[in-house]
């Protein structure tokens, strides 16, 4: 993959698919996330960059609404998902979440078959009414994660036993199998090595025709490389958030320039 | 420990070492001997300790017994002749100890052994006093047997199951009101003559208790079978409570000032001594909801209450170990809190939950005090009868009883009180193996 080839990349649906406005998180007393406005698009990889604790990870979880787990975590403001809010009371965050799925940083499978790792989303919804269903689902979950040819011999083999590459990519097949409108990544190759990391960045681009995904990164190279779009995150202030080749060769704010040149962060 | 401070140059050379290196190697050697020192000190106790028990209680699984032919005759037995059971309940022990004592001289004067000297029923008392109540029980159970003459095995008198196993000798006996050594002459006779043979006992396991006067019938018969109800029992209201506690307290309990307060008093119950338990059984479920006393059922309460704690304790640390990125990936596909809880949370638990469960049950197993106080150390004669009503009636457990046989004047309770430990030692060893071949069985890897 070549690096820097973001002048290609341009984005083609200008439909919004969630809309932030005046995101606010507290964590305790501490104001973590302020005033964050973020239009993520439909078919679309958005990168979210900063350096550590800017807030980007923070902001990811608002959007399936994770944050509900942290006891201290407030969450004011509204995040619209095709123009419903999220944080409505009526909603379930249990339904939003089969929308919006999660791949998190270390690869984490369920210490069952790989089978059941995959179908496991699938059941718990009542998307397959069959057994043929189900296979079918795991197989297409699997091929999209670009797994299936490593692992359609040993389906009930257990999901811990694989690669930390292979496990990543399981953990996108699970992601995807209960077909989610919109992919999260929390900084999907912070664990893999290089290779691995080429493959699931592949995989990113691919799934780009079927969802939206968001991305958080610590990699510029990264987000530069998946991204059509790519909001830079700074001490919990949304700094900048245009198209990725705007940000990474004009940006606008002296801040993102600095951290993309590597002067902070 | 004292390398704190920079004393010098290090050496030049990585063949010498100095003398701050000299220090720091045998501090290291002086630990490990403390540590081998202690472990030694500990395996040398506990030997000791099975030592005495073993040398002292496996003696009470092998008893002195008589074997001799019984004509049971039935105008004795059965005056109305027609074995009628209700009849013949009529004939107490009474008349068949007199079957018995004819029986016994008859045999001994068969076999040519030498009573002189002796009166009939100094000779009769070599013959356990349970004896009788035990042919009488056989021969109600089955009526037509009357008339027959029968081989029975009878239990030596207690006294004569002592001097067998060297508990018992001439100079005592001197000293003795219930055996003379003149009695004793006529055992080591009938043991030339085949009449009395040493062979293990199961009598000793299935028993009731027997009074101070006949230690050679007394059995864990009725002190198992509790112990069986009460663990039964106190397994059936812990784990389910205990488990269901363990998980609210840990997943779904809002972490505030009142759950912090829980699990405070939580650890306090865990640290209370287990007689106030049983102050607290007796005031509650027997004088206020009015229990029948020594019933496994209130026993089971009262030891559930006490290993709750426990339970909920060892439970809650299985729960939090399983890591927190399953619980994300799993409510991250969109699984509720509950489902997250028991399809992941719990199963990779489970051998944690299991483990601390059955240690909690081993240790109820062994506990006597609260037992006391409700009444579990009364005399108990007959068996509780099968569950669920059995739940009600009286019974002892086996810490108890080995309290109970430890108190009693004779020696020969000393004996029982020690086999009593065995048992219950096995009972123990057999619920750890349990819970080490589950965790086994049940353990993955994440």
């Amino acid at each position: 993959m070549d690096d820097m080839r973001i002048v290609e990349r341009t984005v083609q649906s200008q439909k919004s698919k969630i809309s932030a406005k005046g995101v606010q998180v507290y964590y305790g007393t501490t104001h973590a996330l302020k005033d964050v406005d973020v239009e993520v698009l439909e078919n679309t990889v958005t990168a979210f960059i900063g350096p550590s604790g800017c807030g980007k990870s923070t902001f990811l979880r608002c959007l399936n609404r994770m944050n509900d787990t942290i006891p201290s975590c407030r969450v004011e403001g509204e995040i619209r998902l095709d123009g419903e809010n999220i944080y409505d009371p009526r909603v379930d965050p249990v339904q939003l979440r089969a929308k919006v799925g999660m791949v998190f940083q270390k690869p984490n499978p369920f210490p069952k078959s790989i089978y059941d790792n995959v179908a496991y989303g699938p059941k718990i919804h009542g998307l397959s009414r069959t057994k043929a269903e189900l296979d079918h689902v795991v197989e297409t979950s699997l091929k999209k994660a670009a797994l299936w040819n490593e692992v359609k011999d040993r389906l009930t083999a257990p999901g811990t036993g694989l690669s930390g590459g292979q496990q990543q990519r399981l953990c996108i097949a699970r992601a995807i199998a209960t077909s989610p409108e919109v992919l999260l990544m929390d900084e999907p190759c912070s664990a893999l090595d290089p290779i691995a990391t080429a493959q699931v960045e592949e995989l990113i681009d691919d799934l780009r025709k079927s969802f939206s995904v968001v991305i958080v990164t610590h990699s510029m190279q990264q987000a530069a490389r998946v991204s059509q779009r790519t909001a830079f995150f700074h001490l919990g202030n949304l700094v900048e958030y245009g198209e990725t080749g705007q940000v990474f060769t004009n940006p606008e704010d002296p801040r993102t320039e600095s951290y993309i040149s590597g002067r902070i962060g | 420990m004292t390398d704190v401070s920079a004393q010098g140059p290090l050496p030049l050379s990585l063949l010498t070492k100095d003398a701050r290196m000299n220090r720091r190697n045998s501090a290291e050697t002086r630990f490990r001997f403390y540590g081998l020192a202690a472990i030694g000190l500990s395996l040398a106790t506990l030997v000791f300790m099975l030592w005495t028990i073993f040398s002292d209680g496996v003696s009470a699984f092998f008893q002195a017994k008589i074997t001799m032919p019984i004509s049971l005759s039935a105008e004795l037995l059965d005056p109305q002749g027609n074995r009628n059971r209700a009849e013949m309940t009529k004939v107490t022990t009474v008349g068949y100890n007199k079957l018995l004592a004819q029986a016994f001289a008859a045999e001994l004067a068969a076999r040519g052994i030498d009573t002189a000297g002796l009166k009939a029923s100094e000779i009769t008392a070599l013959i356990s006093k349970d004896a009788a109540g035990d042919l009488r029980a056989s021969v109600l159970a089955n009526p037509t047997m009357v008339g027959t003459t029968i081989d029975v095995e009878l239990l030596a008198a207690g006294r004569v199951d002592g001097y067998f196993k060297g508990r018992v000798t001439r100079e005592t006996a001197e000293r003795d009101n219930q055996i003379s050594p003149a009695q004793l002459d006529l055992v080591d006779r009938m043991d030339e003559a085949g009449l009395l043979q040493s062979g293990w006992n199961w009598s000793f396991l299935t028993n009731p208790d027997a009074s101070d006067q006949r230690p050679e019938a007394a059995g864990l018969g009725v002190a198992i079978l509790g112990s069986l109800y009460l663990m039964i029992l106190v397994a059936l209201m812990c784990v389910p409570v205990g488990v269901a506690a363990s998980i609210y307290l840990e997943e779904f309990a809002p972490k505030n000032r009142w759950t912090d307060l829980i699990e405070v008093n939580i650890s306090n119950l865990a640290a209370v001594p287990s007689i106030v338990y049983g102050i607290l059984g007796l005031a509650i479920f027997i004088n206020f909801m009015g229990f029948p006393q020594s019933s496994s059922l209130v026993g089971a309460l009262v030891i559930s209450l006490m290993t709750l704690p426990t339970i909920i304790i060892a439970s809650r640390a299985a729960i939090r170990a399983v890591p927190p990125s399953i619980r994300d990936a799993a409510l991250g596909v969109g699984a509720s809190k509950m489902q997250t809880v028991f399809h992941h949370v719990l199963p990779l638990a489970a051998p944690g939950i299991l483990t601390g469960t059955i240690l909690g049950l081993a240790t109820a197993l062994g506990e006597t005090a609260p037992l006391l106080l409700i009444g579990m150390v009364a005399f108990v004669d007959n068996y509780p009868s099968a569950p669920p009503d059995g739940f009600l009636d009286p019974a002892t457990a086996l810490p108890v009883q080995v309290y109970g046989w430890a108190q009693r004047a004779d020696p020969a309770f000393i004996e029982r009180s020690s086999g009593a430990i065995i048992v219950l030692l096995a009972f123990l060893v057999v619920m750890n193996v349990a819970a080490i071949l589950l965790r086994r069985r049940f353990e993955r890897r994440w």
